[in-house]
């Protein structure tokens, strides 16, 4: 799975983003059940060979499933390469460095730190909220089992050593279209310090904004390759319920009236165009593209196609 | 100040079934504050319990009293009547007073009347809100005197999550983001500067997950051994 790694980059994910290319990654949600069939198949089917890498998410939005190491390593023996989501919600940080150490021993190079949505807006409100770490605390252990030490200390008050350490390609997030951005850059640039390499972003329908955003990463000096998000907008009834209830995401009324419009057999076809043209918008300003099918996998060859 | 909500009735009367006499203590502290655990609740809880109990054709003897404080020995000297004449004391104290209490008299059956919830303040007419959550280790020198542990949903200590939206917390369009108020606050205080330095994970040992948490101050317990 890391058949273009080299000794300077530890994954594809990463030899991609240095050569330079646009970069697309896709992105798969593991099942509430140990059905993995049918989700491995679509990612083989329509992820495999065309994207750089393959996001598995964590326990999205707090709705108990299979995890998504498991998944990681599932999509990685089938010969793709997965970017490990990690939310710091569920886990302390001994389960979270302990799952790193599997990660890697299982082949996995990309981690993406999320901090992970509030177990409230999931389907086991009840359950404690852990965040022992918050995603800069998690990018920091990931930089510190690098260095082959963890977060604990010994009883000198040093830190503990491992044997053997791990290497890691260390994403985070961001969300670029919030009314008040100024926060979320402060706080990229702290997990950009803490030893984040690439970024990916919550979706994005405002190419200006977008711009102005990465204007303004740029001009505080945060170089880490940017990925774009890209959700793809379905129905009208999604766009209008992103804008609503989904911090920090704003669909345009022209492209919800664009969608509105479309015969019902063309709206998959006008979908795809709206997702190709947002990354052709966007590509001038960042490093690629993160696609977010919901479950239209099928659609990815498409999107990719019309946008390069 | 400690704030507690009453119980809902059924439970407290769950909790007393089979009891003929019981005593309803308030505490003056707190509680009385929130106007959950005055004397004046104790007995209107007290009335309550002994209507319940002739709704269901029982009798309780159910009595009611107040001392200036649950969680200090010398007040206890002040109850009216023996606990240990009752077959349960309903403490609505907040869940210190039921503990110390209980400590005090092993022998008496203490019963709490009252959930406690949170350390907080009055914030308007009949409101309390939280404002530290008692981590010990506080850190309100850096984030304008919001404490990010009790006012962000998920306790962060490097800033918003995504979540944020129009200054509300994603887990209710009701609760302030706090982080959102942190960075408002340092913003006019022209202090950004202090959000961009990383914070290390709290050290939640001096939180619960260190076990039971003392204090002590050395110049009375030397006072004490004199
Ligand atoms: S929205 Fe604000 S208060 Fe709520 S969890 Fe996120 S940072 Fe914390």
């Amino acid at each position: 799975m890391t058949n273009q790694a080299s000794d300077r980059y530890v994954s594809s994910l990463q030899a991609a983003l240095a050569g330079g290319q646009f970069v697309f990654t896709g992105e798969i949600g593991p099942p509430k059940g140990v059905s993995v069939e049918k989700c491995l198949h679509q990612a083989e089917q329509y992820l495999k060979g065309r994207v750089a890498a393959v996001n598995v998410t964590d326990i999205q939005t707090a709705v108990m499933r299979l995890g998504s190491l498991a998944l990681s390593h599932l999509l990685a023996e089938r010969g793709m390469e997965p970017v490990f989501q990690m939310v710091t919600r569920d886990r302390n940080r001994l389960a979270l460095q302990s799952d790193l150490l599997g990660a890697y021993v299982l082949g996995i190079r990309n981690v993406l730190a999320l901090t992970g949505d509030h177990v409230s807006m999931g389907d086991h409100p009840q359950a404690k909220c852990v965040y022992d770490l918050d995603s800069v605390g998690l990018l920091s252990a990931m930089t510190m089992l690098e260095s082959g030490h963890d977060l604990g200390l010994d009883s000198k008050g040093a830190p503990n050593v491992l044997e053997g350490s791990p290497k890691f390609f260390k994403g985070c997030c961001v969300t670029p279209c919030t009314e008040e951005v100024a926060p979320q850059i402060i706080k990229l640039e702290k997990k950009v310090a803490a030893g984040a390499q690439f970024v990916q972003t919550q979706a994005v329908y405002e190419p200006e904004a977008f711009d102005k955003f990465m204007g303004e990463v740029r001009r505080r000096g945060i170089n880490a390759p940017v990925m774009v998000g890209i959700v793809m907008l379905k129905t009208v009834a999604m766009g209008r319920y992103m804008n609503s209830s989904v911090p920090g995401v704003k669909v345009p009324e022209a492209t919800l009236d664009r969608l509105a419009k479309a015969a019902k057999d063309d709206r998959q076809k006008v979908s795809i165009e709206i997702c190709a043209e947002l990354v052709r918008a966007m590509k001038p300003f960042c490093q690629g593209a993160h696609l977010m099918t919901l479950g239209w996998d099928h659609c990815v060859p498409e999107i990719i196609r019309q946008a390069t | 100040m400690i704030v507690a909500q009453r119980k809902p009735i059924d439970e407290i009367l769950a909790m007393l079934a089979g009891c003929r006499r019981v005593l309803v203590l308030a505490c003056g502290g707190c509680v009385s504050v929130c106007l959950t655990g005055g004397e004046k609740q104790a007995d209107i809880l007290a009335s309550q319990l002994r209507l319940a109990a002739k709704a269901r054709g029982q009798e309780m003897d159910a009595q009611s009293d107040c001392i200036t404080r649950q969680c200090d020995r010398e007040f206890f000297a002040d109850l009216k009547a023996d606990p240990a004449g009752f077959d349960a004391v309903l403490s609505i104290a907040c869940g210190v007073g039921v503990g110390y209490m209980s400590e005090l008299y092993p022998a008496v059956r203490v019963l709490p009347g009252l959930d406690t919830t949170f350390y907080g303040a009055n914030v308007g007419p009949g409101q309390w809100q939280e404002y530290c959550h008692g981590c010990g280790q506080c850190m309100l020198a850096w984030t304008g005197g919001i404490c990010p542990i009790a006012r962000c949903a998920k306790s962060l200590v490097n800033g918003t999550c995504g979540g944020t939206k129009d200054g509300k917390c994603e887990v209710s369009p009701e609760m302030d983001c706090g982080w959102y108020l942190i960075y408002q606050k340092l913003k006019a205080a022209g202090r950004l500067d202090e959000l961009l330095a990383i914070r290390p994970p709290p050290d939640w040992a001096k939180d619960r997950s260190g076990g039971l948490r003392r204090m002590s101050v050395e110049e009375l317990a030397d006072l004490g051994k004199e």
